[in-house]
C-alpha cells in the first residue's frame, strides 16, 4: 500500500503531482483530458487584479529539448476568476492553487484578499518571478527585500497556505528561499522559466515580439534539480520543484533533491495525458522500492563522496 | 471527444520534393472530426523537437461502406516536424491529439459557397467540400499556388462538384497572378455573384487580409482559417492569440479553441502581421 499524499504546512495535497501554472490555462480547459481531482493540484494561470491582454505574437518559439515563451500574463483578473472559473474547478473537485500577481505590493494583497474570501481556494502561489512583464512580478523576485516585502505584506492579509514562486533568474536562489521563509511563507515552488531569447537569422529580428521571454521544459531540468537541492539545504520549508519533468523518474529526480511535491508545465502541452503515466510511474518506483510514504523519499539524495571521506584530505 | 492515438502510417504520398499526404490509422479522431477542424501531430520521438504541430484535418478516409478509418494530413516541409511528416514511413507511428478547433460552418442552399485556397491553405477545405456537397451547395475552389505542378486534389474538389478557379504565380495554370485576382473579379461580376454566398478563406495571412477585405469590400461574410503558432491545442499556453475586435478595442482570443475559423470581419490584420 502506497501513500502518495504530501503535506506542505497547512496544505495537503491527495499526490505531489501538481499542474504548474501558466502552462494548464485555468485547469478547466483540460478537463477533457484528465479528471482534475486526480490531481496532486492545479496551479491557474497568473492573475492580477484586472484583465490583461499580455504580448502579441508571436509568443512562443521552440528550442532544442524546450520553448521560450513571452505569454505576459494575459488573464482574466481575479474577479471574473473568483466568479466563472472557481466554481467549476470546485465541481470538477480540483484541489485549486492559485497564481496571484500584482504591479505593486498593493495589488498582491487586493488579490489575495479576494482570494481568501472566495470558496475552494486551497492555496496562492505568489508570482514574484515571471520574466515577461515590466512592472511587479520578477521585479520583487529578483530583490532580497523585494521578496521579503511581498511575501510578509501577503502574509497579514490571507491565512491560505502561502508559496512565494522562486525565480532561477538569480545568482544564488537559497537566500531567496531563506527570505520568503523569514516573511512567513508556507512553502516555495521554484523554478520558474529562465530568461532567455532567440533570434531569427534570416531576418535578424527576435523569434519573441517582447524579444526576452522564459525558457522551459527539459533543457531546464537540470539546473531545477540543483536549485530545489540549494533550497533544501537552506530552508525547512517544503518545496514545490519544478522545470522540464516529462517522466516519472523525473519527478523522483525532485523529490529526492528535497522537493516534497512537483510541478508539471511544458511536457502537459506535448501530452495532455502526462498526469496517469507519472502517477502510476511514481506508485510501481514506491512499490518496487518499498517505500510506503512519497514523503519518506523527499531529500534522500545519498551522497557518496561524505559517506567515503578517504577521498579528501 | 477528445482523442489522443499513436496513429500507424498506412502510407505516404509525396507529391513534390515538399509537399505530401500521409495517412493515418486513427478512426476514432475520423468518426468525431468536423469540417475545418485540426489535430496536434506529434512525429517526432524524443524531444528535439518538442512539441507538437498543428495540422488540418485534410481528408476523411474512409473504408467499406464508408466506415471512417482515418485521417491525412496535407504537409509542406518547412521546418524540422514538417520535414519529419515529410519523411514519414507506411508503419511508423505518429502521435495524433484531436480533433480540436471550431469547425467551419458550412452554408446551406440556395446561399453558395466560395472557397479560397493558397497553397497548403487547401487542407482544411477537403472536409468542408463533403460537407457542402453533402448539402447540396453550390460551391466554387479559387485555388493558388506556385506553379500548376502544385495544384494537387483537384480531381477530388471537380468529383464533388466543385466549379474550379485556378491561378498560379508562374502562369503555368489558370490565371497568372495571385488567386485573390480572379476572385475580385468573380466577385464584381453579377452573373457569377448573384444570391447569397459566404467566402471561407486559408492560405498565407497576407492572402487572407486582402479575401477579407475584397470580401468586405462586397459585402459578404468571410471566415478563415488562421495557423498561428500554437503550443498545446488545448487552451493551455496562450500562445496561438489572434487579435480580434472587441468593443472599441482589441482582444486576444486563443485560435485554439475560438479558432482556427473566424469571421474575418473581427480580425485585427494588422496585429497579425508581426507573426511573419
Amino acid at each position: 500500500m502506497t501513500d502518495l499524499s504530501v503535506r506542505l504546512g497547512s496544505l495537503h495535497l491527495r499526490n505531489p503531482i501538481v499542474a504548474a501554472s501558466g502552462c494548464f490555462g485555468y485547469g478547466v480547459e483540460y478537463a477533457s483530458a484528465v479528471d482534475l481531482s486526480s490531481l496532486g493540484g492545479v496551479a491557474v494561470k497568473g492573475l492580477f487584479l484586472a484583465e490583461r491582454e499580455g504580448h502579441p505574437p508571436p509568443r512562443i518559439v521552440e528550442t532544442p529539448a524546450g520553448m521560450l515563451n513571452a505569454i505576459g500574463l494575459q488573464g482574466i483578473g481575479v474577479h471574473r476568476f473568483v466568479g466563472e472559473k472557481l466554481p467549476e474547478l470546485r465541481r470538477l473537485g480540483a484541489t485549486v492553487v492559485v497564481n496571484i500577481c500584482g504591479s505593486t505590493l498593493d495589488e498582491y494583497c487586493e488579490v489575495a484578499r479576494v482570494l481568501s474570501d472566495a470558496e475552494g481556494v486551497a492555496a496562492i502561489e505568489l508570482n514574484i518571478s515571471c520574466p515577461n512583464i515590466k512592472a511587479g512580478g520578477i521585479q520583487f523576485g529578483c530583490s532580497l527585500t523585494g521578496t521579503y516585502d511581498v511575501v510578509s505584506a501577503v502574509r497579514k492579509v490571507t491565512r491560505l497556505p502561502l508559496i512565494p514562486k522562486l525565480t532561477p533568474n538569480v545568482t544564488d536562489v537559497a537566500s531567496f528561499a531563506r527570505a520568503s521563509e523569514e516573511a512567513g511563507a508556507d512553502a516555495i515552488s521554484l523554478v520558474n522559466t529562465f530568461l532567455a531569447m532567440a533570434i531569427d537569422v534570416e531576418t535578424r529580428r527576435p523569434k519573441l515580439s517582447n524579444v526576452l521571454g522564459g525558457l522551459s521544459g527539459p533543457a531546464i531540468r537540470p539546473i531545477a534539480i540543483r536549485m530545489v537541492w540549494e533550497c533544501h539545504q537552506a530552508v525547512k520549508l517544503p518545496i514545490i520543484g519544478m522545470g522540464g519533468i516529462a517522466t516519472a523518474e523525473d519527478v523522483l529526480e525532485f523529490l529526492i533533491a528535497g522537493a516534497s511535491a512537483v510541478q508539471v508545465g511544458t511536457m502537459n502541452f506535448v501530452d495532455p495525458f502526462i498526469w496517469t503515466k507519472l502517477l502510476d510511474g511514481l506508485e510501481s518506483y514506491m512499490r518496487r522500492h518499498k517505500i510506503a510514504r512519497v514523503a519518506d523519499l523527499v531529500g534522500t539524495m545519498v551522497v557518496p563522496g561524505r559517506e567515503h571521506a578517504w577521498t579528501e584530505s | 471527444m477528445l482523442i489522443d492515438v499513436d496513429a500507424e502510417v498506412m502510407s505516404n504520398t509525396r507529391l513534390s520534393s515538399d509537399y505530401n499526404v500521409v495517412r493515418l490509422n486513427a478512426p476514432d479522431i475520423a468518426e468525431a472530426a468536423q469540417p475545418g477542424q485540426f489535430v496536434m501531430v506529434k512525429p517526432q520521438r524524443g524531444q528535439d523537437p518538442l512539441l507538437r504541430r498543428p495540422f488540418s484535418i485534410f481528408e476523411i478516409l474512409r473504408g467499406d461502406g464508408g466506415r471512417p478509418v482515418g485521417v491525412s494530413l496535407l504537409n509542406k516541409r518547412v521546418g524540422s516536424g514538417t520535414s519529419l511528416l515529410y519523411s514519414a514511413d507506411a508503419g511508423d507511428r505518429i502521435g495524433c491529439l484531436g480533433p480540436l478547433g471550431r469547425p467551419f460552418e458550412p452554408v446551406d442552399p440556395p446561399q453558395m459557397a466560395w472557397m479560397v485556397a493558397g497553397g497548403v491553405g487547401l487542407a482544411p477545405f477537403a472536409t468542408l467540400a463533403e460537407a457542402l456537397a453533402h448539402r447540396r451547395t453550390p460551391m466554387t475552389l479559387f485555388y493558388g499556388a506556385r506553379s500548376g505542378a502544385e495544384l494537387y486534389y483537384v480531381d477530388f474538389f471537380q468529383d464533388l462538384g466543385a466549379r474550379l478557379v485556378l491561378a498560379t504565380e508562374d502562369g503555368s495554370t489558370g490565371y497568372r497572378g495571385r488567386v485573390t485576382g480572379p476572385l475580385e473579379t468573380a466577385l464584381a461580376d453579377p452573373a457569377l455573384a448573384r444570391g447569397a454566398l459566404t467566402i471561407y478563406a486559408c492560405g498565407p495571412t497576407p492572402m487572407m487580409e486582402v479575401v477579407a477585405r475584397i470580401g468586405a469590400q462586397a459585402s459578404r461574410p468571410v471566415y478563415v482559417s488562421l495557423e498561428p503558432a500554437m503550443g498545446c491545442g488545448m487552451g493551455g499556453c496562450y500562445s496561438c492569440v489572434v487579435p480580434v475586435r472587441r468593443g472599441a478595442g482589441t482582444h486576444f482570443v486563443r485560435s485554439c479553441l475560438e479558432g482556427p475559423v473566424f469571421d474575418a470581419s473581427l480580425v485585427v490584420w494588422n496585429g497579425l502581421k508581426s507573426v511573419h
